[in-house]
């Protein structure tokens, strides 16, 4: 049985759902609770700067910590928990905040296990909200999942729709790695069919959403359904099939099913939110050149950010984030 | 004090250890025997002693890139520990390890560290950990000075007296941060006061003098371990060496570190109470001098021996993987 549900209410069903078969789970960040420990008949709680944790503080009031606005000390602080009998998801309120918190993961989560020889595991969790598309300018807007994607011991996850983004969540939480799980603001308002009850979409397997044999079109997280809405106009004017294909994982990545696309089609456009510079889109066409040399019958085509911070004017905005337009331009041009 | 016979040359044998271990290390890397970056213990070995001396195995300690003497002090082999110093396989933590990041969770030491106060966090989470299961169990933060300059000391301490989690901070101060005087960095002459600002805690000791230590740290551990939050112990310590071997110690007098090392030694002050005080015997101590001797031949002899790593090591454990 399924539902419809918006991202949000997924994640936050996810996180009661592990909650509930856990005891060793927690959820800690800045306003996680925010305020929903407080009495008062007019008082409400926060859940979060986006009301995403909202109600989860009532039904496990021990486990869900509001900390102080101290990154460092706060993804430091799941890091130790991990390795010593918690499995906490930390909220890093936005992606940006790396800044501020990414010693604990960069030289300690990630490192952890392989420094002491395979004795530790961090089954640490961070979610993160990631991206353009709320005008949130410069500093609460990029997209840096290539910087965790690129860290040895981390792994990264980005859902495209709410269905996923539960199931990634709970195998997320569930996995004994450190995992970053990206929620992109292009989607954090979406909704879609949920199903209920516990499921783990597993880590490190794309999935492809339409099967097409003229064109690779490569997503993940908010680029999905600008790769879908291009394949539908492709369709109908120009009478080009694409293969879509949601990577849901950036690392470990899902080589296979990249691969396997291209060997069908010949021609892979990637798509990608963040600036091109050392990306996911790069990294992927860097495999399609090494791996798949023999299968393209066309150069691999980038459609990424541009190499800018994400500017605030809601046109300036728009104009940042890959289009729809701008797949179909790629793709006509390989033809 | 508590502290029978049995506890006392336990201490003391702890303490020598650290001492004769560094001191090997030394040789072996002025002697081209040993790679890496090495940051010795020598000198402040009452302090990580007198600590750990009240931890059991379950009690976790983070560490610093000086970080053998809190191994030591908490339990773990020192053949093991030779071992990885040496890039071996036998290593106790196969080799990948070294020096900076030497570490032992089954004695409950979750790592030396290279990031100056990136322990502290760490120790932190160990804390909360500890309360929401309900262990029991206590934290110990191991620092030094220089590290009560960095956020995660600030962030880390704030975050702890407010959710009175059961750590104790502990800094050595040692009177340099790498080769900059204390003084030069800090504008407090006790870093015990950094606590004031979080409503904590804080004690002060002599960290040259194991009993000192010792006592501070029960009085500490007491206050933690019954509900009312954090403490931060400060020790005042001497580096008896350098940052790190090969240091040219330009930056301090020969006579300041003179008067610390002829006047100061911990283990000597540790054998003079004691043998005042009819506790142990000096022929008792000389015997455990022998056998650390002993058992540190026997180590390095071990670990130069042993296997390098296999190169298929090279990519395993990076990510925990099921059923590997």
């Amino acid at each position: 049985m399924s539902r419809k549900l918006g991202f949000g209410a997924a994640i936050n069903e996810a996180i009661q759902i592990a909650m509930q078969t856990d005891p060793t789970v927690i959820l800690m960040g800045e306003d996680v609770a925010g305020g929903g420990k407080r009495e008062g008949d007019d008082i409400d709680e926060m859940g979060g700067v986006l009301g995403t944790t909202r109600g989860l503080v009532k039904s496990f009031p021990d486990r869900v910590l509001d900390t102080p606005i101290s990154e460092m000390g706060l993804m430091g602080t799941g890091v130790g928990a991990a390795a010593t009998g918690l499995r906490p998801i930390v909220e890093l309120m936005f992606m940006d905040f790396l800044g501020t918190s990414l010693d604990p993961l960069l030289n300690q989560a990630a490192k952890l296990r392989y420094m002491l020889g395979g004795k530790a595991r961090i089954p640490l969790t961070v979610r993160t909200v990631s991206g353009a598309g709320m005008q949130a300018a410069a500093q609460h807007s990029q997209s840096l999942y290539w910087i965790t994607a690129g860290i040895p011991g981390l792994k990264t996850v980005i859902p495209s729709n709410p269905a996923d983004a539960k199931g990634l969540l709970l195998a997320a939480i569930r996995d004994d790695n450190p995992v970053v799980f990206c929620e992109p603001k292009l989607i954090l308002r979406t909704s879609g069919e949920v199903p209920e009850g516990d499921y783990e979409v597993p880590i490190g397997k794309a999935q492809r959403i339409r099967e097409g044999h003229d064109v690779s079109l490569i997503g993940f997280g908010g680029t999905v359904p600008v790769c879908q809405k291009a394949a539908d106009k492709l369709a109908r004017e120009d009478g080009i099939e694409c293969d879509v294909i949601d990577l849901r994982s950036l690392q470990p990545l899902d080589e296979e099913a990249i691969l396997g696309s291209l060997e069908k089609t010949g021609r892979l456009v990637v798509v990608d939110e963040s600036t091109p510079r050392s990306s996911v889109a790069s990294d992927v066409a860097a495999l399609c050149v090494d791996q798949g040399f023999d299968f393209l019958e066309a150069p691999v085509k980038r459609v990424t950010a541009p190499h800018a911070p994400v500017p605030f004017s809601r046109t300036l905005e728009q104009t940042y984030i890959p289009s729809a337009e701008r797949v179909i331009a790629a793709v006509r041009e390989q033809a | 004090m508590n502290l029978d016979r049995t506890q006392l040359l336990e201490a003391y044998r702890r303490m020598r250890r650290i001492r004769s271990f560094e001191e090997r290390l030394s040789d072996l890397v002025t002697a081209g025997k040993m790679g890496g970056f090495m940051h010795l213990y020598l000198g402040e070995e009452a302090v990580a002693v007198g600590v750990c001396s009240h931890l059991s195995d379950q009690d976790i300690v983070t560490s610093t890139h000086r970080g053998h003497g809190h191994c030591i002090a908490k339990g773990v082999g020192i053949a093991e520990m030779m071992a990885e110093l040496f890039g071996r396989a036998t290593g106790i933590c196969k080799g990948k390890g070294g020096s900076m990041h030497i570490a032992d969770l089954d004695k409950g030491m979750l790592g030396a560290n290279g990031i100056v106060g990136a322990g502290i966090p760490l120790a932190t989470g160990a804390g909360l950990s500890a309360q929401l299961r309900g262990s029991g169990e206590v934290a110990v933060a191991f620092f030094g000075d220089g590290a009560t300059n960095q956020g995660a000391f600030h962030e880390s301490l704030n975050m702890a007296a407010n959710w009175k989690l059961p750590v104790l901070y502990v800094v050595e101060n040692n009177g340099f941060g790498e080769f900059t005087p204390t003084e030069f960095v800090i504008p407090v002459k006790d870093i015990a006061v950094r606590a004031d600002s979080y409503a904590m805690k804080s004690l002060i000791a002599d960290g040259m003098d194991f009993f000192d230590v010792f006592e501070k740290t029960g009085e500490a551990l007491d206050h933690c371990r019954s509900g009312q939050g954090p403490v931060l112990l400060e020790c005042k310590t001497y580096r008896f060496g350098g940052h790190f071997v090969g240091d040219p110690l330009v930056y301090r007098s020969k006579e300041e570190a003179e008067d610390w090392i002829q006047n100061r030694d911990p283990l000597d002050g540790f054998e003079q109470q004691c043998v005042e005080a009819s506790l142990v015997d000096a022929s008792d101590l000389r015997q455990i001098d022998l056998e650390v001797k002993e058992e540190l031949d026997a180590a390095v002899e071990a670990a130069e021996a042993a296997p390098m790593p296999d190169p298929s090591e090279l990519t395993a454990d990076v990510y925990f993987e099921e059923g590997a």
